[in-house]
């Protein structure tokens, strides 16, 4: 099992909290049913903690690549009103959205 | 062979009734057509045809005779980038989103002379073992429509189990070409991590993600990756590496080829019935030639663990880009903030194992979280990804069960998600490690429904994997089998 500070006391996830850093209004009824499964699937996952992986280095991606470069060179992009086509609100070349800052 | 009877060919043969001139691509399109208009009924499989665009492509073809799929009918997942077809990874927030632009592949299929028949039906983003996440409704399995077709490429290999389309392109995370391609007795391939151009894919873990053929047989399989391989800029994680013309590796001999057999893979849940037909199999391969050897991939269990909080931590972080400004929906409900606009639009959009992968994948890296959980399962990934280097060092390929049961139940696990996770377990530690791995027809259980065997290779060694399924495939009569619709 996986606890904050790796004890045996399961952590109960606090979808409420979570869903607002992830940007996404959830029902009452949503953070109840979703916070026992997502218990359920990190109990489950806290079996990773039975690996020992003190020595061994993290693998982000599968391959050696590092900095793929490209020529610096001026190629055909989309034209502004391909780009805005499917924007559910737009003024002249612009996406509209309500109001950033009060 | 009457043209309205077309549909039931292999890509192989209908290039052959075209070098002899006995076919048009007009009629071998028209006998799909009246195949979809007969079948797709039941199975659901398809969420849009291109009715309007094909007499195009059609009319288009004529300077296309010589090309590698001129006149072959193609089913495209419902996450690839279609210029100006809809395209909405079935989920409600993407409803309307029609692509300025052509993904890569898609581009490569024009060239090839292929035709574009419509989009498949998709697990929501692709988060999903079974396409009952999709906002069109479930796809049904062609071998019993009461039973899931596996996903999430699941309306693509049913389009293709079914004869609704020859080809079909699926992307695979965790299993999703595979899984489906096993459920519904076709042939599978997730190419090798970089082989295949990702752009225009619509991302879900980009670590992971791998767009591959789901096809009737081994040899179609072939022709459809030499056709979407290879380098591409504009995907800086595609690899320019030497492409070979993978039809060369299909030869009917395995003599002295080394299987390995891990044994992780044959304990407990696995399916009695998938177990005797895998069993059987690997018997068929020694007979053929191959050296076969048990060994041990000892981290195998652990995979799951490791995927799903990898897969949902990269999902979460791609589906930031979801928040009604640019493209799909946006909630009518808040129009005077637009934080309240951003959380209600994707409270609206998203299904609810996207908002289930979206929290999870949220809280894996969230502060205080992210070495407990997202660091220790990159470490895992590297003992799982080391697990199977060692053994590639002694072997040339690797032999499993596709999936540990038989396509289940319509409704069985939709309630369960953690049961639905694990229905992925034999073919997550593939997309963990980048390599390739096949899924090709090893047998029917009582039932009638098919079971699939994986095959995994090295890096970019996909003629190794054409070359075993090719050899299974020749002797054995699995593949031949058609559902009856």
């Amino acid at each position: 099992m996986v606890s904050k500070d790796n004890n045996n006391k399961k952590s109960e996830i606090d979808v409420g909290y979570v869903a607002k850093l992830a940007r996404l209004a959830l029902t009452a009824d949503e953070i109840k049913r979703l916070g026992k499964q997502l218990n359920d699937i990190l109990g489950y996952i806290g079996k990773l903690n039975n690996v020992d992986t003190a020595k061994v280095q993290p693998t982000s991606h599968v391959l050696p690549l590092k900095n793929v470069e490209r020529t610096d060179k001026v190629v055909p992009s989309l034209r502004i009103e391909e780009t805005l086509k499917n924007a559910p609100l737009k003024e002249n070349s612009f996406f509209k959205v309500p109001k950033v800052i009060e | 062979m009457d043209y309205t009877d077309y549909y039931k060919l292999t890509c192989s043969e209908i290039q052959k009734l075209y070098r002899e001139n006995k076919a048009s691509p007009e009629q071998v399109v028209d006998s799909y057509l009246k195949r979809i208009e007969a079948v797709d009924g039941k199975l659901n499989a398809f969420v849009k045809l291109n009715r309007e665009s094909i007499d195009k492509q059609l009319k288009d073809l004529k300077e296309k005779k010589e090309k590698p799929l001129y006149g072959i009918p193609v089913v495209i997942k419902d996450n690839i980038c279609v210029r100006d077809e809809e395209t909405t990874c079935a989920s409600a927030i993407l409803k309307g989103f029609k692509p300025p632009y052509d993904a890569a592949v898609i581009e490569r299929l024009r060239e090839a002379g292929a035709i574009l028949l419509g989009k498949a039906n998709m697990d929501e983003f692709a988060f999903g073992s079974s396409c009952e996440t999709s906002c069109y409704g479930p796809t049904k399995n062609p071998w019993d429509l009461d039973r899931i077709p596996g996903g999430s490429s699941g309306g693509s290999a049913a389009a293709v189990s079914a004869d609704e389309a020859c080809l079909g392109l699926g992307s695979d995370t965790g299993g999703s070409i595979r899984q489906p391609a096993a459920l519904c007795g076709v042939v599978g391939l997730k190419p090798t991590y970089g082989r295949v151009s990702r752009y225009g894919l619509i991302a879900f873990a980009s670590s992971l993600d791998q767009i591959g053929p789901i096809t009737k047989d081994v040899r179609d399989a072939a022709l459809l990756l030499n056709v979407i391989g290879g380098h591409d800029p504009r995907d800086s994680t595609s690899v320019n590496a030497p492409k070979p013309d993978y039809t060369k590796s299909l030869i009917n001999d395995i003599k002295g080829l080394k299987v390995a057999v891990p044994k992780e893979y044959f304990v407990g849940g696995i399916d009695k019935e998938v177990s005797l037909y895998i069993g059987e199999a690997i018997k068929t391969l020694g007979s053929l030639g191959a050296k076969i050897g048990e060994v041990s991939l000892p981290h195998t269990d652990y995979a799951v663990s490791a995927y799903y909080i990898i897969a949902p931590a990269e999902a979460s972080s791609n589906l930031a880009r979801f928040d009604g400004v640019q493209y799909g929906l946006r909630s009518k409900a808040a129009k005077d903030s637009l934080l309240e606009m951003y959380n209600r639009t994707r409270a609206e959009g998203f299904g609810s194992e996207a908002k289930r992968r979206v929290i999870l994948g949220t809280y894996v890296l969230s502060s205080g979280y992210y070495d407990a959980y997202y660091l220790k399962a990159l470490k895992v990934r590297t003992k799982i990804k080391e697990d199977l280097e060692a053994v590639f060092k002694e072997y040339d390929c690797i032999v499993t069960p596709t999936s540990p049961t038989p396509a289940f139940k319509i409704g069985e696990k939709k309630e369960d998600p953690l049961s639905m996770y694990l229905s992925d377990i034999f073919t997550i530690p593939v997309n963990l490690a980048g390599i390739p791995a096949i899924s090709v027809p090893c047998g029917f259980t009582k039932n009638g429904l098919p079971v699939g065997l994986q095959i995994l290779g090295k890096p970019f060694d996909e003629e190794t994997l054409f070359k075993a399924a090719y050899a299974y495939e020749q002797n054995t009569e699995w593949h031949k089998r058609r559902p009856s619709l």
